[in-house]
């Protein structure tokens, strides 16, 4: 079939992606780009693939986005049910009240994988979950397309992943600080943006710890210069009078 | 008052004019004909102890256990009507495991406890069901460490460092309430509870067996019964302190 200028409308919209989550010595990083297309049409160039499962798991999300979309939003809503009946009306025992929310990670990565294998034929959905927990500190949980379940010190996926796994493999370290390990990771995705076609936009960090979670955001003027590149030009806008 | 005979007690579905439920606190009755069954938290674990009246010479000794494990990291002491206290057991095992293969992970103790307890509910609640005419101690660990509950009748749930239900509770309460809970070691814990289970046997009852089960860290962290060592020693110490105490008062 011929494509016609209008064939992303029947083409469905995915995340070709790369994202990547990583353990440091006291809290975990996911990282994503920021890309969502429609076969050769980029329909959101600032999309957010990094979602919030509860106050200490959030979730990185490639393949189908509708289906990751779902997935993510019915794993929510069973880890607050579970944070309820489990931490009671807000108190964990002898806990204070402040952190309600908070579920084993494994638990929501559990979830995440149940429902990925049970729907395995129909869904297009490559995830990785990451947390930290009181009980066994940061954690990374890959689940792939078939809906297994692997703990790793960091998780690659996407279709950016490809590109980057040689330098991810030699370039980890154990136990890192939290800023290296945040700049590791906004590398890496800045080289997978610069040979995945399907990767691009800014670089989405999602940061989490023992004292709560923080959101970052590195623009594309801000990114590593790979081999050959040319260096993006900060752009101004002037208003017009 | 309206009391017995006026005709509040022959359902769950009906409470009497001053707000009592009859059925349940009969079923409350029936477990204090059970034997004995006692439980203290201690430093490292938790220990329970049952005194298991025996209807027979002829029974086989250490038959018809009133102690069970429940999971890898729960275990129940029940006293009351004997299959009453099968089918709560059935029920915890069921709960574990359920929760083990949807969240993949061991079932927190509270959560044990609070679904535990609302079954024990849903039997007050139908006119078609008879209330539970047991009580079981819940002994668990999970990953804040160890947890004892207790379960009665009426589908309340109490967390309790020391506990006794069934025969004699009253008695057995004063006696555990000198225990240091927290405190106290697991292995030390086994021969107090069996003193107390022999201290508090009624010598009108027939012949019994005193049943010690534990979750500690001498059991890894695992329901266990006592070790027989462990057990023959506690129970022979019982006796010994027993018949002291019986010079005494002969003195």
């Amino acid at each position: 079939m011929e494509e016609t200028p209008v064939d992303f409308l029947s083409i469905p919209v995915s995340t070709g992606t790369t994202i990547l989550a990583c353990a440091y010595r006291t809290g975990v990083v996911l990282a994503a780009d920021s890309r969502t297309s429609t076969g050769a049409y980029v329909a959101n160039r600032a999309s957010d693939k990094i979602t919030q499962i509860c106050d200490n798991v959030w979730m990185c999300r490639s393949g189908s986005a509708a289906d990751t979309q779902n997935v993510a939003a019915y794993v929510k809503r069973m880890v607050e049910e579970h944070a309820m009946e489990r931490n009671g009306t807000g108190f964990r025992e002898n806990e204070s009240n402040d952190r309600a929310m908070m579920v084993d990670v494994r638990v929501v990565a559990k979830l995440t994988q149940k429902i990925a294998y049970e729907n395995k034929e129909k869904l297009q959905a490559g995830m990785i979950i990451a947390g930290w927990d009181r009980v066994r500190g940061p954690q990374v949980y890959g689940i792939p397309l078939g809906g297994s379940m692997l703990e790793a010190p960091f998780s690659v996926s996407g279709s950016g992943s490809a590109y980057i796994y040689g330098y991810l493999d030699n370039t980890y370290k154990e136990n890192m600080e939290r800023e290296e390990c945040e700049k590791w990771m906004t590398e890496a995705i800045s080289l997978a943006i610069a040979r995945d076609a399907s990767s691009g936009g800014v670089i989405r960090l999602v940061t989490i710890h023992e004292n709560g979670c923080e959101k970052q955001c590195v623009l594309p003027k801000d990114h590593k210069v790979c081999d050959g590149e040319l260096e993006q030009v900060a752009t101004t806008t002037t208003a017009m009078v | 008052m309206s009391g017995i005979g006026t005709g509040y007690d022959l359902s769950t579905t009906t409470y009497s004019p001053d707000g009592k439920v009859f059925q349940v606190e009969y079923a409350c009755k029936a477990v204090e004909n059970g034997g004995l069954a006692i439980g203290c938290k201690c430093k490292d674990g938790v220990v329970v102890a049952v005194e298991k009246l025996v209807q027979s010479k002829m029974l086989v000794p250490g038959t018809n256990k009133r102690i069970h494990a429940v999971s890898k990291h729960a275990g129940m002491a029940g006293t009351g009507l004997v299959p009453d206290v099968r089918t709560v057991v059935d029920r915890a095992r069921e709960e574990a495991a359920n929760y083990l293969s949807f969240y993949g992970d061991a079932i927190p103790a509270n959560v044990l406890a609070d679904r535990m307890a609302h079954y024990y509910h849903l039997f007050t609640l139908y006119w078609s069901v008879r209330p539970f005419g047991a009580s079981v101690i819940l002994a668990t660990k999970d990953s804040n460490g160890y947890h004892m509950y207790v379960l009665e009748p009426s589908g309340e749930c109490h967390k309790m460092n020391g506990c006794a239900i069934g025969k004699n509770k009253a008695a057995a309460k004063t006696e555990i309430e000198k225990l240091k809970f927290g405190e106290v070691l697991a292995k030390d814990c086994v021969k107090e509870l069996a003193r107390v289970i022999y201290k508090i046997h009624d010598e009108k009852d027939k012949d019994f067996e005193c049943e010690l089960g534990w979750i500690c860290e001498d059991s890894k962290g695992e329901f266990r019964r006592v070790p027989k060592e462990v057990a023959d020693e506690a129970i022979a110490l019982a006796k010994a302190a027993l018949e002291e105490d019986d010079d005494m008062d002969d003195a």
